[in-house]
């Protein structure tokens, strides 16, 4: 590869000093950042003529209930170069109770569904956004299906029998029940 | 499907009246439409037969694919990757099984790289044949449909003999196959490539050349290299604006680089220019097969992963090891790492990608699903400003969009 | 050719039941109302293309105006979001109309267990057949519209007016 790692490395540590955390072993080169410094170091990364990641691949969240209040919220981003062909995963926490952060829209067009997505499912609001809205599911839903504590099944059903499927027997009606045992 | 009163459409139609007194007005093509592909609704605002803006509405047919992978172990979750792109389920199929043994650390042998080739590019090619056949289609020509439709159906025979099914396959396991190919689906094969090209050519000479097609597709709904770069479009619909991108080729997977194939590139990213990528395409996934079936090595088809790959039924019958196997793989004690990994194969729409996060368990923790079809359809309403209404659909059509893939 | 009903004949004249005649140029004259929502509506098209022909069965124009259309067939999952999408078609249809269910999804829910998914479209409207599968195969689709080709036959040609029939639109809240 014609752009090593150890180049990535040193630019993004001179540009922003100690924020910037590296994670080993990982399939791909992996950063950890706080979340005031998403929109500069994904504009940094596009913009640099030696790093040009051009290409904006994918914008996702992850729900960590058992982490501390302030990283519940993960957010990842993937970055591709498409002249070198490096990729590049950037990765930030964000608080549980007001999960809040940058959109992105005004560096990567394709930003705006993905993180619409990302309301959608899990709440975050994504500050600046043109039109964050739910996407896929109903307009009128008011909870957040992607979090761990909503459950999968529908809850309206009324012939599929617990019984058969190794769960608790229990009065409690299927809202109210722990979600879902693993299978 | 109304208007609120406060949508910034109603405000422009009372803002703007053309000065022969008409006005602008808006036109619901809705989620049910004989020509739209799919469940999803675009609300135009129009000026007579123009389009001046677009608003389009997704999710009416989204099944959360994502939740319920994270309560499936992992062979439960490849009946989900089938029904994303549904034209074209062994690549997803394929795509997962390979993002699975990123995460295991699996090396699958060569001849299950190669076969599994062969099932890609098939089902790319049955991909482009929906795409393509079904723009002839929304443009007037019905002959070109019902011609290479009839190939679909020998694709499926073949699809038949390796795994069961004909539309959501559900093919292979973790390292390879479930069973060796018969002699009958290489012959299937066989007769597919003999078949085949003499009617895509044909299919070709119905439309490239064609005066009323080329008025229909050529400058409608262009775009440029670098918007479409900025709306993530991959695959042939950023190939027909000029950029040769291909994961085949960037990065390749399960042995892409034993072959030499071409990426066609268009020029403008027009309709017409997608319609003829999608067709060179066609004829480079023929060749591709060609040199796997020719250079296809003796050898295993699964690799030898006996934490993981199911053994044989007569085994799990009459040894003990197969007997305990079996019991761990089903009732869910494999090995598991916890660690993250994504992996990503060019579908027929373009990079589908798959971050896969576990945390020991059998379940995945968390899966995402990088849909293409999702990404490139933000563009649309760009695509189609000062188009007409018919060719709005024209482009519809020629963007590949399968709304499985789209809401997932 | 089809056969014809039961009746007297004679020399110049076939004396039969009006509800036999109504029933059979109903039940082979079946043009369908495709809502084809996923991987099922691939399959359909399949069945519609030269190898399985649905022509055959007197399906030969495909319909996309509710009013125009004899038989819906529901391909496909439902969304919860797109129930109300359905409804509206279903009610715009004219009599006679019939629905069946093609694909699991459409019948139950299928393999989608979850929030989003409406379990069946009989939930939202009344059903005729249920063609079940995951997708079912062209012969099974043509299968369906036979079993529906039956019903039809030997209906009374009012169906509409008959008390259960009226019944069971009030349970859907259907007027």
């Amino acid at each position: 590869m014609a752009l090593e790692q150890s180049v990535i490395q040193d630019k993004l540590v001179a540009t922003f000093g100690e924020d910037v955390r590296f994670l080993e072993k990982t399939d791909i080169f992996t950063i950890l950042i706080p979340s005031h410094l998403i929109v500069p170091v994904v504009m940094f990364l596009k913009n640099d003529e030696v790093l040009r990641f051009n290409f904006l691949t994918d914008l996702g969240a992850i729900h960590y209930p058992d982490n501390q209040p302030a990283e519940q919220f993960c957010i990842f981003y993937l970055m591709h170069n498409w002249v070198d062909n490096v990729r590049i995963r950037i990765k930030t926490f964000i608080s549980g109770e007001n999960p809040e952060v940058k959109t992105l829209t005004n560096v990567f067009l394709c930003a705006n569904w993905m993180e619409r997505e990302a309301y959608d499912f899990y709440g975050i609001n994504f500050i600046g956004h043109p039109q964050l809205k739910r996407i896929l599911n109903m307009d009128e839903m008011v909870s957040f299906p992607m979090r761990k504590e909503f459950p999968m099944e529908d809850g309206g059903r009324t012939d599929k029998d617990d019984r058969f499927f190794g769960r608790t027997v229990s009065n409690k009606p299927v809202q109210d029940q722990v979600p879902h045992e693993k299978l | 499907m109304l208007l609120p009163p406060e949508h910034r459409y109603a405000k422009m139609i009372d803002a703007r009246k053309n000065e022969d007194g008409s006005e602008l007005s808006i036109l619901n093509l809705g989620p049910t439409h004989p020509a739209t592909h799919g469940i999803f609704q675009n609300i135009l605002l129009m000026d007579g037969e123009r389009i001046l803006d677009a608003e389009p509405t997704v999710g009416y047919i989204h099944r959360a694919f994502e939740k319920i992978a994270e309560n499936r172990p992992f062979y439960q979750i490849t009946p989900l990757t089938d029904r994303m792109n549904y034209c074209s389920s062994p690549i997803n199929n394929m795509g997962w099984w390979m993002t699975v043994e990123k995460l295991l650390g699996v090396e699958v042998p060569k001849r299950a790289q190669y076969l599994r080739v062969i099932v890609m590019e098939l089902a790319r090619i049955t991909d482009h044949i929906i795409c393509n056949s079904i723009l002839g289609v929304d443009t007037g020509a019905y002959t070109g449909f019902l011609y290479v439709f009839q190939f679909r159906e020998k694709i499926y025979e073949i699809y038949e003999e390796i795994c069961g099914a004909r539309l959501t396959t559900n093919m292979g396991r973790i390292g390879g196959f479930e069973r060796e190919w018969s002699p009958r689906a290489f012959k299937l094969l066989d007769e597919f490539l003999e078949e085949f090209p003499v009617a895509w050519k044909e299919f070709e000479n119905l439309f490239e050349r064609n005066r009323i097609f080329i008025d229909r597709t050529v400058n409608v709904g262009p775009i440029s290299a670098e918007r479409a770069i900025s709306y993530g479009f991959t695959g042939p619909n950023l190939r027909a604006a000029g950029v040769d991108y291909d994961i085949r080729v960037a990065q390749p997977y399960s042995s892409y680089e034993d072959f030499t194939f071409t990426i066609p590139v268009g020029k403008s990213g027009d309709t017409y220019d997608r319609f003829c990528v999608r067709n060179a395409e066609v004829w480079e996934s023929l060749s591709i097969i060609r040199q796997a079936l020719d250079k296809l090595p003796e050898g295993p088809y699964h690799a030898d992963v006996p934490d993981y790959y199911l053994p044989p039924k007569e085994d799990v019958y009459t040894s003990m090891e197969a007997l305990i196997y079996h019991f761990k793989i089903v009732m869910g004690e494999v090995p598991v790492p916890v660690s993250e990994v994504y992996h990503a194969v060019e579908g027929g729409n373009g990079e589908l990608g798959f971050t896969l996060i576990t945390d020991g368990s059998r379940t995945p923790y968390r899966l995402k699903f990088r849909r293409p079809c999702f990404i490139y359809y933000q563009a649309y309403p760009e695509m189609i400003k000062g188009a007409m209404l018919s060719d709005a659909i024209v482009i519809l059509s020629s963007l590949n969009v399968i709304a499985g893939e789209l809401d997932a | 050719m089809v056969a014809p009903p039961e009746g007297y004949s004679g020399e110049g004249f076939f004396a039969t039941k009006l509800s036999d005649v109504v029933g059979l140029a109903r039940a082979n004259s079946l043009w369908p109302l495709p809502f084809a929502t996923s991987c099922c509506g691939i399959e359909f098209m399949a069945t519609m293309a030269s190898h399985y022909d649905l022509a055959r069965f007197g399906s030969e124009r495909v319909s996309f105006s509710p009013r125009q259309a004899d038989m819906l067939l529901v391909m496909g999952t439902i969304a919860k979001k797109m129930a109300p999408v359905l409804r509206q078609v279903y009610e715009q249809m004219s009599e006679p109309r019939w629905v069946i269910a093609v694909g699991a999804c459409a019948t139950s829910g299928g393999i989608f267990d979850t929030y989003s998914v409406l379990q069946g479209i009989d939930k939202v409207i009344p059903v005729d057949v249920y063609v079940p599968g995951c997708p079912p195969r062209p012969e099974q689709i043509v299968e369906g519209v036979m079993k529906l080709q039956e019903m039809v036959k030997n209906e009374s040609v009012r169906r509409r007016s008959s008390p259960e029939y009226k019944e069971l639109l009030a349970s859907y809240n259907i007027s």
